[in-house]
């Protein structure tokens, strides 16, 4: 079982990018979970989603405290939340910065795998709003394999094409591919 | 054709409920109301079903509107939690009494004072002697078969009296899952129509609901209300074998999860119940002989299935997430009445946990086995994760 945990601040999509990705995962015939942390729900506090991706069925409903994979959507955790709290050792992180992995490293502690996307800089562009969460999922998916980019790329054609039209879905797929491509 | 679907456990009612596709839905809409009304009056809106929807001032009054409709004959349902539930609690009596088919899909959330949302049990359990049928899910798919079983036990003509159907708030509620949905036409021909035995709009056959009885009836009525829920357990069985038709899947009064093997168990209902399997699996991989007793029905309880599964075992741990104050916790109460007569009773440990929505911990629940493993037992109700 893979468990992914997503930090991000109340209105920037942590839930929507953890339940995008068990969606994702469950039309590849996965068994997942998805949910986000409830606590005072604020927009703008800080707030966690996980997901919970497995070949088996999953039973349990214990929070994730050791997660495999961890996402920061909003850069100005790095260096004041521990966003590798109880991250295996093995363990990636991949944060939306502008700034090196190296730079990350030093301002987390965390000494494992780290990847860095300008994943805001990405959504500004495509799309013209900052939205990195959706974006985040791209460079996940390249660094981990956990889905298919197409899968990502299906799902949301599913739930915005007949919301936002064909040019806005168009747009965010395309920053999806762009942060794929572009995460370091 | 089955098909399945990323849902939350609030979705699978609300499908469940799409599919059911009742004559009338009541509910209040807003606080402490769940999404599960609001995506059924997204299926209301869109046509998808002809449900009458009335949106009603307070929890008290979408009860009583349910007991209305259900009098005239019609299947009507709703859903609420907490302190949605505390206000309907006289007319819950009134559904009952009157022995009406109500369905109510319950997401067990906190009750006030201190203000709260989370998840316990404190607003079911509250309700646990007012004569309505209480089946408890693990998981959003249990939610989707038991809101269709419901509907089916609450009409039979050997029980008619509502049921709750409970799953863990925001655990389940909120939190999406793998959820298998049967085909539309499979569950409606399994359901069919609601034949009342007695309904006020059938001028055929006139009737008094709801009427006074004193010293001279009330007492029998009560008696009946007894013997309806003592028939429902048979009537559980049945309709569940019959379900097991279309899912595939048993629908006894427990879950037994590696029980034969098992020295020690613990016993609970809802979402822990799914940790405790996860943690079972773990302990049992090196060596440990735990096991899970689930309780699926509440009301009525099942005491001799549990005494049967429970007798010969040697220590049995009880997680209730709902308190009794100054009184044994309401599952725990239950699991020592059924083991009364027992020849070979197992030791039994109380624990409280999780109230107010306080995370349950994969370890908590390894340190509630290894005290049964060692002995560790006492007549006191302990807490998990409770600062002193």
């Amino acid at each position: 079982m893979i468990e992914i945990r997503i930090h991000g601040r109340g209105g920037q999509g942590a839930k929507t990018a953890a339940n995008f990705l068990a969606m994702a995962a469950l039309e590849q015939g996965k068994f997942v979970q998805s949910f986000p942390e409830y606590g005072p729900e604020r927009a703008g506090a800080p707030m966690k989603a996980y997901t919970r991706i497995s070949e088996e069925i999953i039973n349990t409903y214990a929070p994730v405290v050791n997660p495999d994979f961890v996402l920061v959507i909003d850069p100005t955790f790095i260096g004041t939340i521990d966003v590798a709290d109880g991250l295996k050792e093995k363990g990636i992180l991949i944060v939306n910065t502008k700034e090196t992995p190296d730079e990350v490293k030093k301002k987390t502690g965390f000494d494992g795998e780290v990847h860095c996307v300008d994943a805001s800089g990405i959504s500004i562009a495509a799309t013209g709003i900052n939205k990195p969460n959706v974006p985040m999922l791209g460079a996940l998916i390249k660094v981990t394999n956990i889905v298919s980019v197409e899968s990502i790329e299906h799902l949301i054609k599913k739930k915005f094409l007949e919301k936002l039209g064909e040019q806005k879905t168009q747009a965010t797929i395309d920053a999806i591919q762009r942060a794929h491509d572009e995460v370091k | 054709m089955s098909k399945t679907e990323a849902f939350t456990g609030a979705d699978a009612a609300s499908e469940a409920m799409r599919q059911i596709n009742p004559d009338v839905v009541a509910a209040y809409p807003i606080t402490p109301q769940t999404p599960i009304v609001m995506k059924f009056s997204q299926f209301v809106a869109d046509g998808e079903v002809d449900t009458e929807m009335i949106r009603v001032e307070s929890e008290h009054s979408a009860m009583s509107a349910c007991v209305g409709a259900s009098a005239a004959g019609a299947r009507a349902m709703t859903a609420t939690a907490s302190a949605g539930l505390a206000l309907m609690w006289e007319i819950l009596g009134v559904a009952s009494g009157s022995r009406l088919p109500i369905v109510m899909n319950v997401v067990n959330r906190a009750l006030s004072a201190p203000i709260n949302i989370h998840c316990d049990h404190s607003d079911s359990m509250g309700a646990r002697d007012i004569s309505w049928i209480q089946i408890y899910s693990e998981n959003a798919q249990e939610v989707y078969e038991n809101t269709i079983l419901a509907i089916k036990l609450a009409e039979h003509p050997d029980v008619h009296l509502p049921v709750m159907v409970c799953q863990d708030g925001f655990i389940t509620s909120h939190g999406i899952q793998n959820v298998k949905i049967f085909d539309d036409n499979k569950i409606r021909e399994f359901l069919g129509e609601r034949k009342p035995i007695k309904a006020l709009l059938n001028v055929k056959d006139p009737v008094t609901m709801g009427p006074l009885q004193l010293q001279d009836y009330y007492f029998e009525t009560k008696k009946q209300q007894d013997i309806a829920m003592q028939n429902a357990k048979k009537t559980y069985l049945e309709v569940g074998k019959a379900l097991s038709g279309i899912t595939g899947n048993t629908y006894d009064f427990v879950e037994a999860y590696n029980l034969d093997d098992a020295e020690v168990v613990v016993v609970t209902l809802n979402s822990t119940a799914g940790t405790v399997k996860s943690v079972v699996d773990k302990m049992k991989s090196t060596g440990k002989k735990v096991g899970l007793l689930k309780i699926k029905l509440f009301r009525p309880f099942p005491y001799e299935k549990v005494a049967q599964l429970l007798e010969n075992k040697r220590a049995v741990a009880i997680l209730d997430r709902s308190e009794s104050f100054g009184a044994d916790a309401p599952i725990y109460g239950e699991l020592k009445n059924a083991l009364y007569n027992a020849n070979n009773k197992p030791k039994l440990q109380s624990y409280i946990f999780g109230l107010g929505g306080r995370d349950i911990y994969e370890e908590d629940i390894e340190s509630v086995f290894n005290d049964l493993i060692s002995n560790n037992i006492d007549p006191n109700k302990r807490y998990i994760g409770v600062r002193e």
